[in-house]
């Protein structure tokens, strides 16, 4: 396999065409804007389309129409304009169309600015449109990982028929690395069934979310619902670094997931057991392994580009059997590694005081 | 009604259960040939009936008329 | 004999519509869309489409189009009906598109979607059916309500002054040069409607021909919102609509535009990927050199000057030589002092963090780069200074400075751009990391202009020689 040194922002485009994604829509914005740039070269290369849309709403409305022929295609913004995407994600959602959506985080609300952050957590893993419906929510901390975890994305958006995220920041974006680029292998999936592709094979189905009458509306949430719980109990993946014998495990993902795993065997030579628990999955979070880590004696950190998000959702998986702390930075501000030890410091000498 | 394939005048067919009562055929008739009912239809419309003659066969009833199905034009 | 009744496009019998009448639209008595939707069934069957269609349904009364015609379906946002067309469109241009919209979903929330989808030259067909009234909301103000028409929102009348004027599409998008048929009809009178008729086949053939863009503006009547029957509503469109929304072609390319819209795609094919992307190619035998001690790096200078490539050099050296590498750009909040700099990881180990904090090599090609980072090079770590932009270079207790004159030695070279690459060369000398014929193979390999590959050698051995002859 051939290694190249690139961007996580190129490398996601490359995770995209060996995965079979054949049309690219979207709109610049910093820092995701690489992503088009490559995505323009590359796609129209090799047969496929790439369209600078007039906006983010018609960029994720043109993924709503190439979806729903069940074919693999995908946008990418950062989080403006991921806010505006938001109305197109809950009608693919309502629809279930598989389709994939990176977000290259920075600094908000608002306008905010340019720099990394990880404030649209809950925006990604909550919801962020309308109605009854989840993001699959994946969070590399790599360029490698921004490759293949966008593969993944294609694969889990047509297993399931729903959008699926990709939550980057604004350092695994413009990073570079080495990434061995992946073989390209067939899509294992036929849509014929449910997909609308302007052929007789396909011509009596509809692509739609609307449901008039109201028990046919409680049935597809539900049905939703059941998928969505599927996907809660086969999809979840988290990484793990001395965790085992750990009293503090910092619960970190992204970009704050690799300064992390700097610090932990600093800390164990400072006499500090701690341990690095990175969910992969945003959604599904890891919550089950966080509930069995949580019923011993241990503390748990939430680590974050935010001012306390996903630290909910580690609360929610501990329901109070362990203290739950937060670390967090906001604005493009990033801890550093001293910063992040001065903090489990406190935590774990402190907590003995 | 006539229903004769032997025919050889042009003719209408109403589908009075199929018709709204909005009056656009009557309209648009260039011989008079459709008419009101005073009968309602299972809808509550009161539903356009072909008066039996004169007919001449141009459709322009059909192309007036909203319903994709209420009228039908034959012309032998 | 001939027959005229409802289109075999039609579904025989409606069964996606809710409530016992299966043969009926849903449309109240009187509705123009119904016969909109008869005209647009005739012409499908008629030029044999309706397998290959793909009808978008807009937000509106017509929302529910996918109840009556036998062809692929889409439903979409309010507004967003061109965009989705472009999807499919651009997905399989052998689909033909239909994109049916009313006035509030064209010309109001959608009307960026409408005018660029209709910039671009989609090979799409839209029917815009422009009754001038918000029906299935409840008869509010729509972007084409006569100017003193009343309507739920509009309870006083529609003003100029307070908002605005019936808006004209079929004008404003004829003006777009990508665009091929734009017409205004309407269901008016008879002559109106066989117009129309004439009209509707035609925008649809025209992408049949891949002849691009057509789009039809139908004036159409909404009984209940306008609270009139059903011929009253068909003379007040006739009298007042037709006064503000002139009827005619207003732009017609047809005839010399076949087959200039066919914009074709080609389906997946992982090997041709493969080779494009050099998957699967065998990797250039790695040497597995092994480093001294892990280097975290900074680079910092103005921008211009190379710093940010000079990190990238060297990860890429490192990546050669089997390393885990990392280059992170300056970005946000760490930009200071109008400088540029890099962050540059190289390890045996999996790297944790890709930014550097506390640096054990530090390279600075300007002043301010050397006072913003200098105090946070870890002791026993090496800063190399560019003495020939920074003046000042005092000495620092506990760390290695090595002073050369880059951009001076890279200008007898040949040009001072090649400053970063001298540099290099006196990394590798100061740091012994990596041998200097491997850094040049790399090099060999990393320069893309091939005739400037014997100056950077140049350089980099010049950089090289400095530091060992310095020793």
């Amino acid at each position: 396999m051939s290694r190249k040194f690139m961007k996580g922002n190129d490398a996601i485009v490359v995770g995209a065409l060996q995965a079979g994604c054949r049309a690219y829509y979207g709109y610049p914005i910093t820092p995701a804007s690489e992503i088009a740039h490559a995505a323009a070269l590359h796609f129209p290369a090799l047969g496929g389309t790439f369209i600078q849309a007039e906006s983010e709403v018609s960029a994720i409305n043109m993924v709503y129409g190439t979806a729903g022929m069940g074919i693999r295609t995908m946008t990418a913004s950062s989080s403006p304009g991921f806010s505006l995407k938001q109305e197109g994600l809950s009608y693919i959602a309502g629809s279930e169309l598989p389709c994939v959506v990176v977000n290259v985080m920075r600094g908000g609300p608002g306008l905010g600015n340019i720099a990394p952050e990880q404030g649209d957590y809950f925006q990604i893993t909550k919801g962020g449109g309308h109605g009854n419906y989840r993001l699959i929510a994946l969070a590399p901390n790599c360029a490698q990982e921004m490759c293949d975890l966008t593969v993944l994305a294609f694969d889990l958006a047509d297993k399931y028929r729903n959008p699926v995220c990709i939550a980057a920041d604004g350092f695994t974006g413009q990073m570079m690395e080495p990434v061995t680029v992946p073989a390209a292998r067939p899509v294992p999936f036929d849509h014929t069934s449910w997909c609308v592709r302007g052929d007789a094979a396909t011509h009596r189905n509809l692509i739609s979310s609307i449901y008039l009458e109201s028990a046919d509306l409680e049935r597809h949430n539900l049905k939703l619902d059941e998928k969505y719980r599927r996907i809660a109990r086969d999809e979840v993946r988290c990484e793990e670094y001395q965790v085992e014998d750990a009293d503090l495990i910092v619960v970190a993902f992204g970009i704050v997931s690799r300064i992390v795993y700097s610090t932990v065997d600093q800390a164990r030579a400072r006499g500090w057991k701690v341990g690095l628990l990175r969910p992969i999955t945003l959604w599904p979070f890891p919550s089950a392994r966080i509930a069995e880590l949580s019923r011993r004696d241990v503390r748990f950190l939430s680590a974050e580009l935010n001012t306390g998000q996903m630290v909910e959702d580690v609360r929610l998986a501990v329901e109070g059997r362990a203290p739950v702390h937060f670390y967090g930075r906001c604005g493009g501000m990033v801890p550093g590694a001293e910063e992040l030890l001065a903090e489990y410091g406190k935590i774990l000498e402190g907590g003995r005081s | 009604m006539n229903d004769s394939v032997q025919a050889t005048a042009p003719f209408i067919e109403i589908d009075a259960e199929l018709c709204k009562g909005c009056k656009l055929c009557i309209g648009v008739c260039p011989k008079g040939v459709i008419d009101i009912s005073e009968k309602l239809n299972g809808s509550s419309y009161h539903p356009a009936y072909y008066l039996g003659r004169d007919c001449t066969g141009c459709a322009l009833c059909f192309y007036a008329c909203p319903e994709p199905a209420a009228i039908k034009v034959v012309k032998p | 004999m001939k027959i005229t009744e409802k289109p075999v496009a039609f579904y025989p019998e409606f069964e996606r519509k809710s409530g016992p009448h299966k043969e009926t639209t849903h449309y109240c008595p009187g509705c123009g869309h119904g016969n909109v939707h008869k005209m647009i069934a005739e012409a499908m069957v008629d030029l044999g489409i309706n397998e290959r269609t793909v009808f978008i349904s807009p937000v509106g009364c017509s929302v529910f189009g996918y109840y009556y015609f036998d062809c692929g379906h889409m439903q979409a946002a309010h507004g967003r009906a061109p965009a989705v067309a472009t999807g499919i469109k651009r997905a399989n241009p052998e689909a033909i598109v239909i994109s049916y919209q009313g006035d509030g979903d064209l010309a109001a929330i959608g009307t960026a979607e409408t005018l660029h989808a209709a910039n671009r030259g989609e090979n799409i067909t839209v029917f815009f059916v422009n009754n001038a009234i918000y029906g299935m909301t409840g008869g509010q103000m729509a972007p084409t309500t006569l100017i003193g028409q009343k309507t739920a929102t509009t309870p006083r009348g529609r003003l100029e002054a307070q908002h605005g004027n019936p808006i004209c599409m079929a004008e404003i998008i004829a003006t777009l040069p990508a665009t091929t048929y734009v017409e205004r009809v309407a269901i008016g009178d008879s002559k109106h409607i066989m117009k129309a008729r004439k009209a509707i086949r035609k925008a649809l053939t025209n992408q049949v021909e891949n002849r691009g863009y057509s789009f039809v503006e139908i004036l159409s009547t909404c009984p209940t919102g306008w609270k009139m029957d059903g011929p009253d509503a068909r003379d007040w469109l006739v009298e007042e609509m037709t006064k503000v929304f002139p009827l005619g072609v207003f732009k017609d390319e047809s005839d010399h535009r076949e087959g200039a819209w066919h914009r074709p795609v080609e389906p997946f094919a992982p090997a041709k990927r493969d080779a494009y992307l050099g998957a699967g190619e065998a990797e250039a035998k790695a040497e597995k050199l092994p480093l001294p001690a892990e280097l975290h790096c900074k680079f910092a200078g103005f921008g211009g000057q190379g710093v940010l490539t000079l990190g990238l050099f060297l990860a890429q050296v490192g990546m050669r030589a089997g390393l885990h590498a990392s280059w992170i750009p300056s970005y946000g909040p760490e930009m200071r002092g109008g400088t540029a700099n890099c962050s540059v990881n190289l390890s045996e180990r999996r790297i944790g963090s890709p930014l550097v904090d506390r640096p054990n090599l530090l390279v600075v090609m300007n002043q301010p780069s050397l006072e913003a980072f200098a105090g946070e090079v870890v002791e026993g770590g090496i800063v190399i200074v560019d003495t020939s932009v920074v003046e000042n270079c005092p000495g620092l207790p506990g760390r290695r400075v090595v002073r050369i004159p880059a951009t001076g030695i890279a200008d007898e070279v040949g040009t001072p751009k090649v400053a970063n690459v001298v540099l290099l060369g006196a990394i590798c000398a100061a740091t012994g990391a990596f041998p200097l014929a491997f850094v040049e193979q790399s090099l060999r390999e990393t320069v893309k202009k091939k005739d400037l590959v014997d100056l950077n050698l140049a350089a980099l051995r010049r950089g090289h020689e400095h530091v060992l002859g310095a020793v």
